[in-house]
């Protein structure tokens, strides 16, 4: 039993605004261990993000409010003072994010901003930071770190500023990596590179990952579970491989089927889900997903508890449809064809 | 670099002579100036026809006008130009006015800037609370007092010869007869001068500042658990602060060469500024070619040391 | 217990239906101004100071109707010898003056200069606010006129000078902003060093020699089929003048915008589609600038009517006897001892008016691209 690095439990976080009350992280709970993955999966507006930046606290502010606890090693991070905080990130937990370019001081050089992120916490010279810098850099493979460590961010490609990022936010051995949709900005190729690169530091630097992704293929290959997030709810959480081969929930089917896959037969459309994701301030009454759910009943109407509903522990999922129905005809579903002919 | 600065030296003598030209012609254009008006200026109220027409020949008004020109040029090297109505040599005027001149700007210059910044930055921490609030507004009255203006009821109710007599009534002392009177002489006209740039810059730092804590870079510091007082100096400033030094070179530049035209009449302190002034009163077309050529120079030195100063400043700009 | 998919009474169409039934559960788009206005409107401070501003504009609007019916003089009526009645007693317009203390502005004991004592030949009448019938509220200038009717009348030829020069600045500057960002190549060149030109230029300087001299002896110019045939005094001669001043303070930056909003993909769709230069520049770009363009015209007028008393201070902008702020301040000047409200007045009126814009043109711009983290009360 690895150790519990991360607790949440009941998060929720709303943000006034001129337009009313938005409530952008509704009872969210899970467990982080050390050595895991968590791959946090969603539409822009899920909530996976804010839910993110709310473990490191850079959600306060005076709209914002809180309710629940996000415990870290024993301690809630949501009752802290920032002060304190501080000495969290990039300490303990470092983050790293979706756009490397404009997520680096363009007017410092990449060395120096990473001997910055080392002696905020620790108390070295900058001589051995600057050599740790060095040293970080050629882990996440940057060719000739001794002469790169001096360049600045404009002069490096999106994947290599990336990479340095992920050097930056692990330089001070955090336990938890949190990636940020850190491939969504680069191109495909650069972006297996990278995620091979936070599954391999992962191992070296012994902590756990939390990887945010809209992007279902990102975190097959690296995450141990998933959370799949909708308006602000984890809707479905299940190991990886169940949710691939077992998906409960009709959203993850759209997210699944949205994806050209090579073991089944060529659809004749990939299937989209229509409609948008709800207004956060009004959001619909029972299940959140329902007006958009093309399989949707009046049991609909009241919404479902995140449940263990299949036999796998650990599987939960916010579905009323039967089990073994969706399982007979999930094929026919995810692929879009007529639902009544099922 | 040696090729930018090259390029630029010779931009910069091209704008200057430009300028002058440019100045040169709209005088010799615009009715009454040009040879017939500037003549009959010279030849006095009774003149005759032909005294005017023999001012005018004596003068060399009736060359042509690029000849006039190229004359007035080299004039302006040789140190030879000499006003048409005072016959003085306007080099030794504009001399004689640049220790007021440079008095004023400089002294201004370090009270706005710095002020400036205080007030931006102080603005920018403190968004949307009460001392935001009234320091905008401070601003923006600052920015709204016509600078002449100010000048006129700063002198009635601060200086002798009006309600209390707490300055002195304009004129300009030089540093080194008397370093005290030198500075109380001024102190009011770089008030008065600065109030508008304090205004101004800060309402624009103002905006960087708020502009800047929004960046993704900033979000990035704060995840790497720096404290506050680190992001806003190290990160939020040093970008919020290179327009503002680009501006300040600018104005900078443009007060020393002359441009507080308003500041100096009105507090009387005979500097490069005031004689502009009088010079255009008097249309003396030699001091205001020499007045315009001054201020273009120090406009396109400092337009060049401010682009240098930016690309040292940011590293993604090349000086091309 | 669920019901499979065949039982269910809802389908795609009403699963939608039901959607737009029950309010809220899309994201209702909003466009960027109703978005701006709602902002606005809760900036009470900026619309207070917009209202002031029009408050002062109706006031020098209805300068005629307080000249005819509460002042009962003209904008340039002298009042020389004419005596006027406060509170029943008759009092000269303008009197003999005499030996006045600089400090206090009251009669001095002896005769004689000496260091707060000097001779002063004409002294107008003080303000006197209601004790006058509405006459002389502001009091007299030199040669009797009542200031107030001339704040009124001079706020009328500020305000028409800033407002119409501010238009033709920012008009002119739309237009080469639009040319230089969208053509770029050598049209962008020229303009940007005409732009560069304009900073190295004495523009002040310049605008000076050129409203004297203008003032003094008009334009008139024949050529042939195009005739302009404009007065020494005439207001449009500073209009003119100021009008070019700002033009590459406002261009040079909205450049800068249209060439980034050049690059977008929206801009190469409508060049793909076929849009002919000229409808993409004003159907395209130009409503994307319009924002800036609209902060930038309210606060151009407020800088335009500090720089029209500015140059009428000086003498080379409104000529006398056509009153302006900067000539009343100007008039004001030689008085300023003893009766200071004849300076203080149009400064005031000044202050007040280019505060108000600024204070708007300040809301407008935060209404349109906000940043600040203000509180917001639920």
């Amino acid at each position: 039993m690895a150790e519990r690095l991360l607790d949440v439990e009941g998060l929720s976080v709303q943000f006034a605004t001129e337009d009313g009350l938005v409530r952008a992280v509704d009872g969210v709970s899970f467990e982080l261990e050390r050595g895991q993955v968590l791959g946090i999966v969603g539409e822009s507006g899920s909530g996976k993000s804010v839910t993110a930046m709310t473990i490191m606290g850079l959600t306060r502010g005076v709209n914002a409010r809180f309710e629940g606890s996000v415990h870290y090693q024993g301690k809630d991070l949501l009752q802290i003072s920032d002060t304190e905080m501080q000495d969290y990130r990039g300490n303990e937990i470092g983050m790293i994010f979706q756009d490397p370019m404009t997520s680096l001081n363009p007017v410092y050089r990449v060395g120096e901003q990473i001997v910055e992120a080392i002696q905020a916490h620790e108390d070295v010279d900058k001589r051995s930071a600057r050599r740790r810098s060095v040293e970080l850099l050629r882990q996440v493979g940057i060719p000739n770190p001794e002469t790169r460590v001096d360049d600045f961010p404009h002069q490096f490609s999106g994947g290599m500023r990336q990479r340095a990022m992920i050097a930056m936010a692990l330089s001070c051995n955090p336990a938890i990596l949190i990636a940020d949709e850190p491939t969504t900005a680069l191109d495909v190729t650069i972006q297996a590179q990278i995620v091979e690169l936070i599954g391999r530091l992962k191992d070296d630097f012994n902590s756990a990952v939390i990887m945010i992704t809209h992007d279902l293929g990102v975190v097959a290959d690296i995450a141990d579970e998933i959370l799949v997030m909708y308006a602000g709810r984890v809707v479905e959480r299940a190991s990886t491989r169940d949710l691939f081969y077992d998906p409960q929930m009709p959203y993850t089917w759209g997210l699944l089927g949205s994806i050209p896959r090579l073991d089944r037969p060529r659809p004749e459309r990939l299937y989209s889900i229509e409609g948008a994701p709800p207004s956060l301030i009004n959001m619909p009454k029972g299940c959140k997903f329902r007006p958009r759910c093309p399989h949707a009943f009046d049991k609909c109407m009241e919404e479902p508890r995140l449940e263990q509903r299949v036999e796998a522990a650990g599987h939960l999922d916010r579905c009323w449809l039967d089990v073994e129905y969706k399982r007979a005809h999930r094929d026919a579903m995810i692929s879009g064809e007529s639902t009544e002919a099922a | 670099m040696a090729a930018f600065l090259i390029r630029r030296l010779i931009g910069a003598v091209l704008v200057c002579l430009a300028v002058t030209f440019i100045v040169f012609i709209i005088f010799i254009l615009v009715p009454g100036g040009g040879k017939r008006g500037t003549a009959e200026r010279i030849a006095g109220k009774n003149a005759t026809p032909e005294l005017v027409t023999s001012v005018e020949h004596k003068w060399g008004f009736d060359r042509p006008i690029y000849v006039q020109y190229a004359k007035m040029i080299q004039q302006m090297f040789s140190n030879k130009l000499v006003s048409y109505t005072s016959q003085q040599n306007v080099l030794s005027q504009i001399v004689q006015g640049m220790p007021a001149t440079f008095s004023l700007t400089i002294g201004a210059g370090i009270i706005w800037l710095s002020f400036g910044i205080l007030v931006g930055v102080i603005s920018a921490v403190t968004a949307g609370r009460l001392s935001d609030r009234v320091i905008t507004v401070l601003a923006l009255i600052g920015i709204s007092m016509p600078v002449f203006w100010l000048g006129i009821v700063t002198r009635y109710y601060l200086a002798e010869g009006g309600v209390t007599t707490l300055f002195p009534d304009g004129e300009y002392v030089g540093i080194l007869s008397n370093p005290l009177q030198w500075f109380w002489h001024l102190l009011l006209p770089w008030l008065v001068l600065a109030v508008l740039f304090i205004g101004f810059y800060g309402r624009v730092l103002r905006g960087n500042i708020l502009d800047a804590i929004n960046e993704d870079y900033v979000r990035t510091a704060k995840a790497k658990g720096l404290n506050p007082r680190r992001i806003m100096i190290k990160h939020v400033l040093r970008t919020s602060l290179i327009p503002i030094v680009t501006l300040f070179g600018l104005d900078f530049a443009g007060v020393l060469g002359g441009g507080a035209i308003l500041t100096e009449t009105v507090f009387d302190l005979h500097g490069v500024g005031q004689y502009a002034a009088q010079s255009i009163n008097n249309f003396d077309l030699p001091p205001i070619m020499g007045v315009t050529m001054y201020g273009a120079f120090f406009i396109v030195v400092f337009s060049v040391l401010v682009d240098l100063f930016y690309a040292y400043l940011d590293p993604r700009i090349r000086p091309t | 217990m669920a019901q499979p998919a065949t039982e269910s009474q809802f389908t795609l169409d009403t699963a939608a239906e039901l959607a737009a039934e029950e309010h809220g559960t899309q994201i209702r788009g909003r466009s960027p101004w109703y978005l701006a206005w709602r902002r606005l409107r809760r900036n009470k401070v900026a619309l207070a100071f917009l209202v002031l501003f029009f408050l002062v504009l109706a006031a020098c609007l209805l300068a005629p109707v307080y000249a005819d019916h509460v002042a009962h003089t003209g904008q340039n009526t002298p009042h020389v010898l004419d005596t006027v009645d406060v509170n029943g007693q008759q009092v000269s317009v303008v009197s003999n003056g005499g030996f006045l203390n600089v400090h206090t502005g009251k009669s001095c004991e002896t005769t004689g200069n000496t260091a707060d004592c000097k001779l002063f030949s004409a002294i107008p009448i003080a303000p006197q606010w209601f004790n006058a019938n509405g006459k002389f509220v502001l009091g007299a200038d030199s040669i009797g006129r009542d200031v107030a009717v001339r704040l009124l009348y001079g706020g009328r030829v500020s305000l028409q000078v800033g407002i119409i020069s501010s238009a033709i600045c920012v008009v002119l500057a739309v237009i080469l902003a639009l040319l230089a960002g969208y053509f770029g190549g050598w049209i962008d060149f020229i303009i940007t060093r005409f732009f560069d030109l304009f900073y190295a230029f004495p523009v002040v300087l310049l605008g000076i020699a050129l409203g004297a001299a203008l003032a003094i002896n008009g334009v008139h110019w024949n050529l042939g089929l195009f005739k302009l045939n404009v007065n020494g005094g005439s207001i449009w001669i500073p209009t003119a003048v100021i009008s070019y001043v700002l033009i590459p303070y406002v261009g040079r930056p909205l450049r800068g915008q249209v060439l980034s909003l050049r690059e977008k993909e929206f801009i190469e769709a409508a060049i793909a589609q076929g849009a002919s230069p000229l409808r993409i520049m004003f159907s395209e770009l130009l409503p994307n600038v319009m924002s800036s363009v609209l902060v930038f015209f309210t606060l151009i007028i407020a800088n335009n009517i500090v720089l029209e008393a500015a140059l009428s201070f000086l003498g080379a902008g409104v000529q006398p006897p056509t009153p302006s702020w900067g000539t009343l301040i100007s008039d004001g000047q030689d008085l300023i001892v003893t009766r200071p409200w004849l300076s203080l007045a149009p400064g005031i009126a000044i202050v007040l008016t280019v505060l108000s814009l600024n204070v708007f043109g300040d809301g407008l711009r935060d209404a349109l691209d906000p940043r600040a983290k203000v509180r917001v009360e639920h």
